[in-house]
């Protein structure tokens, strides 16, 4: 029998972090994970990770540039401790043996980011989150805790008080399910976006998490808000990191118009993303833009400091757009890339359900409200990660026995081989490439109420369709197609959630513009929105935001 | 553009041995193997068995033999390795077990990694804030630390090939970014263990996991750098080192190198020699035992270079 105290469910830098702070704590722990933990996505963060280290900056500047980031939907309470913790986080990473840029006295070096009025950005070149990530899995290694490499959860299991006690998982390899008791699971599943088309994540965000506790009856809050990354590549979505503009990159439009003097007369390049996305898509859209992109120019920066600090931008450039950004302006566009919302958790990474915690981007503590700072995503793993793998680490210690049914198990065995046996029927790529679509075209940088609805309508289609994917693979090893097959109805449940909670919105904050409702409201509107599972669909909801010493301003960068 | 994959497929349930599939598909020309693969997977035959997750070479997780060649199929070209209308052969990676078509057994890679403690070890307490390091040094680290640990070096090792045992290539740079950190204070226990058996004395030069690593980590360099290290740490009673010593003895004395002399000179002593004692006869027949070695004219020069590099060393220091 399986069994532990604590079980964390995923193994990016969230995911690691709480392992290790429970592990610390004294409490039996193992890491489960749908793919190794360097695989995870927390490599793709390049730029850097966010403190206010330096004397000239206070934890109090960070936190209230976070805040007007999120445009005053983020929670001030969660967003002092993200500020505060940020310095102490940066050090134990660098502790731990994260290769950090250093300045010329030997200690850390750090760079402009967007939306930020310092340079409060430390970083690894452009590489910082495959840094911290392999790092993190140094350490992990250094304290052998059970690690269930390559196996899939597809059901989080409650006992009879309806508290989550363990979950049950497809190990990959063998396709054999299992339950695995705990007394607590730590969610760390990471973000959704693969049910948008194109998107800069990589191919396992799915969203299992969210989905699997929201099925739980877990909250999903503030789901509306998806972040589109200024700048992404045409061909495949590659996102060109955020760095580059911290460095000093350009946008100009077709006219050769550094065009974010019109937008963000302050902070140009450098106004927080949700900004930035706008202006392009306005730019696109009224005709400025170059084969559906602006301009993303580099020249003037110098070969030798592209190569430094930007290396793999070029290669990326190079490889996916056919450009050398040390001689050409390089095309990109908005594209979608974080979900600020998700599940709802307290500051110790607490959900509304017994037992389940949860932490990173899967989570909404909430400190990116409307829109996320760049960097801001690494430090939120690495802070309330910690604090999730501490709370949960704790609350077992006065939990009983686990008693859960094996029918959990059994009624999960049936599932999957229904699905198995299912006549052949659509494909399941298919079905996500149309979700995909619509939800880039009809829930993107702009909304309105008429396509929300069309996109509500559609994805009802797609979940009609879903009973009739088949699985073409019929074997059990290795079964990637089966494991396509279940994070397909995971991404479909969600996108049918940021749909409802995108109509429920009617107003337009920090990445959620509605053309029809423009303005921020303040009065009906400084609030989270809560999405709770029926069998009939999302029920909305709203909850306060909680605000400490930052009154709700206009937002002008 | 249009290309054939040929794809070596194996599924444990079905197959008894490996056997050969082709997919045609048509690809945008900037796709690369992951893209075409990826589309096979999606709408012709939804049982082939990939890993994949990031699509642009930072998670690591489609390393596999793309033309006979270990590398990762995200950052391979089609236009590059086929070209319209043609064929591109696609293997999984190699000096690993196969699990099932393109995936292969992780658990004996991970294994070698964790099996140079692969982890930060500073001496006492942390520093209140961070370690003062010269960016220079962090910039060396990263070298290594750019590893993603994909093991496209491990599949085109030849040593792995011959003997499993090896550490291999990617666990052999993880260790030496612990060795060339400067906060790291456990060096002299690392290259201790390194110079051990299945260590970086086992590895071969042939270049292969310098030519094939897409993050350009240069495993082969860090081996090197690690012997160099090991030898002047004083980890000397192995057969690598004494190798390199004798090579180096053998030109001061002749001028050239004494084939017979290293190879005696590189074994622990007269048990050991006597072990090899079949591989030197059948050497001999074979006429790779060369009966005379006569120093080369004007060895005396050779000498006084050795002399001279010696002082200067010498005066460096």
């Amino acid at each position: 029998m399986l069994q532990h105290d604590v079980l964390v469910v995923g193994a990016g830098l969230a995911g690691m972090r709480a392992a290790l702070e429970a592990k610390k704590q004294g409490v039996d722990v193992a890491i489960m994970s749908k793919v190794y933990p360097v695989r995870s996505h927390s490599n793709a963060a390049q730029g850097g990770i966010n403190a206010a280290l330096s004397e000239d900056d206070s934890w109090e500047s960070h936190a209230f540039d976070t805040v007007k980031g999120s445009d005053y939907l983020g929670d001030q309470d969660a967003i002092e401790i993200l500020a505060k913790e940020a310095p102490q986080a940066i050090i134990e990473l660098e502790n731990f043996g994260v290769t950090f840029n250093r300045d010329e006295r030997g200690r850390l070096g750090s760079r402009n980011f967007g939306g930020a009025s310092h340079a409060r950005t430390y970083f690894v070149g452009d590489f910082t989150g495959q840094a911290i990530l392999h790092v993190m899995f140094e350490q992990l290694l250094r304290t052998g805790l059970t690690s269930y490499d390559e196996w899939f959860v597809t059901q989080l299991v409650k006992d009879d008080s309806g508290a989550i006690r363990g979950v049950v998982a497809m190990d990959i390899r063998t396709g054999q399910l299992h339950l695995v008791k705990a007394k607590a699971v730590v969610l760390a599943t990471g973000g959704m976006g693969r049910v948008y088309e194109p998107s800069t994540n990589a191919l396992i965000c799915t969203g299992d998490g969210m989905a699997l506790a929201y099925r739980a009856g877990a909250l999903l809050m503030d789901m509306e808000m998806v972040q589109f990354h200024p700048t992404t590549l045409k061909a495949n979505g590659a996102l060109l990191s955020e760095a580059a503009r911290g460095e000093g990159a350009y946008l100009l439009n077709k006219d050769g118009e550094r065009f974010m003097f019109k937008y963000a007369p302050n902070k140009l390049e450098l106004a927080s993303r949700d900004v930035v996305s706008r202006a392009e898509q306005i730019e696109i859209n009224e005709g400025r833009g170059v084969d559906g992109c602006v301009l993303f120019d580099l020249r003037h920066l110098g070969a030798e400091k592209i190569m430094e600090r930007l290396p793999q931008i070029r290669e990326l450039a190079l490889e996916f757009a056919g450009v050398d950004i040390i001689h050409e302006p390089v095309p990109v566009r908005p594209g979608m890339h974080y979900i600020m919302g998700g599940i709802k958790t307290d500051v110790w990474g607490k959900t509304n359900l017994d037992g389940l915690f949860a932490a990173g981007e899967c989570a909404c503590v909430n400190v990116h409200g409307g829109n996320r700072l760049g960097a801001n995503s690494l430090l939120e793993t690495v802070v309330f990660g910690k604090r999730a793998g501490a709370a949960a680490a704790e609350y077992v210690k006065s939990v009983g026995d686990v008693r859960v049914s094996e029918a959990w198990l059994r009624d999960e065995e049936a599932r999957i081989e229904g699905l198995l046996k299912r006549p052949e029927g659509e494909k399941a790529a298919a079905l996500r490439l149309e979700m995909g679509q619509t939800m880039t075209r009809n829930v993107g940088v702009f909304r309105t109420g008429e396509q929300l609805l069309e996109a509500q309508a559609k994805i009802q289609e797609l979940k009609q369709r879903y009973q009739r994917v088949s699985v073409g693979d019929k074997g059990r090893i290795f079964n990637t197609n089966l494991q396509f097959v279940l994070e397909l109805e995971n991404m479909l449940d969600l996108a049918e959630v940021v749909v409802a909670s995108a109509l429920f919105r009617t107003e337009s904050r920090g990445a959620h513009t509605r053309l029809d409702y423009p303005n921020r409201d303040d009065a009906n509107w400084l609030k989270h929105t809560v999405a709770t599972y029926t069998a009939a669909g999302p029920k909305l909801d709203t909850r306060p935001v909680t605000i400490t010493r930052w009154e709700p301003q206009e937002r002008k960068y | 553009m249009k290309v054939t994959l040929r794809v070596k497929r194996y599924d444990p349930e079905r197959d008894r041995s490996p056997r050969w599939q082709e997919y045609t598909v048509e690809v945008e020309d900037y796709a690369t193997v992951l893209d075409a693969l990826i589309k096979v997977r999606e709408e012709i035959d939804e049982s082939l068995a990939l890993r994949c997750s990031c699509r642009s070479h930072i998670c690591g997780s489609c390393a596999m033999r793309i033309n006979q060649k270990g590398g990762l199929a995200c950052k391979t070209k089609l236009a590059e390795v086929a070209g319209d209308g043609g064929t591109v052969v696609v293997e999984p990676a190699g000096n690993l077990p196969v699990v099932k078509d393109l995936v292969v057994d992780l658990v004996p890679f991970f294994d070698k990694v964790r099996a140079v403690d692969p982890y930060l070890q500073p001496a006492g307490p942390p520093p209140e804030r961070e370690y003062i390091a010269s960016n220079e040094d962090m910039e060396n680290v990263k070298g290594a630390m750019a590893c993603i640990l994909c093991g496209a070096c491990v599949s085109d090792c030849t040593v792995l090939e011959v003997d499993p045992d090896f550490l291999g290539p990617a666990a052999l740079a993880k260790a030496w970014r612990f060795v060339a950190d400067p906060r790291d204070a456990a060096d002299e226990e690392r290259l201790g263990a390194l110079s051990e058996r299945n260590g970086i004395w086992d590895c071969t030069h042939c270049f292969m996991c310098v030519e094939v690593c897409p993050k350009d980590v240069k495993p082969m360099e860090r081996i090197l750098d690690l012997r160099r290290r090991a030898m002047e740490a004083g980890f000397k009673n192995n057969n690598g080192s004494r190798h390199s010593d004798a090579f180096v003895e053998t030109i001061r004395e002749s001028g050239r190198l004494d084939e017979t002399k290293v190879a005696i000179r590189s074994t622990s002593g007269l048990g050991e020699l006597l072990s090899w004692s079949g591989v030197g006869l059948r050497s001999f027949l074979h006429g790779k035992v060369p009966l005379s070695h006569k120093p080369i004219p004007g060895a005396e020069h050779v000498r006084k270079i050795f002399d001279k590099l010696e002082t200067k060393a010498g005066e460096a220091q």
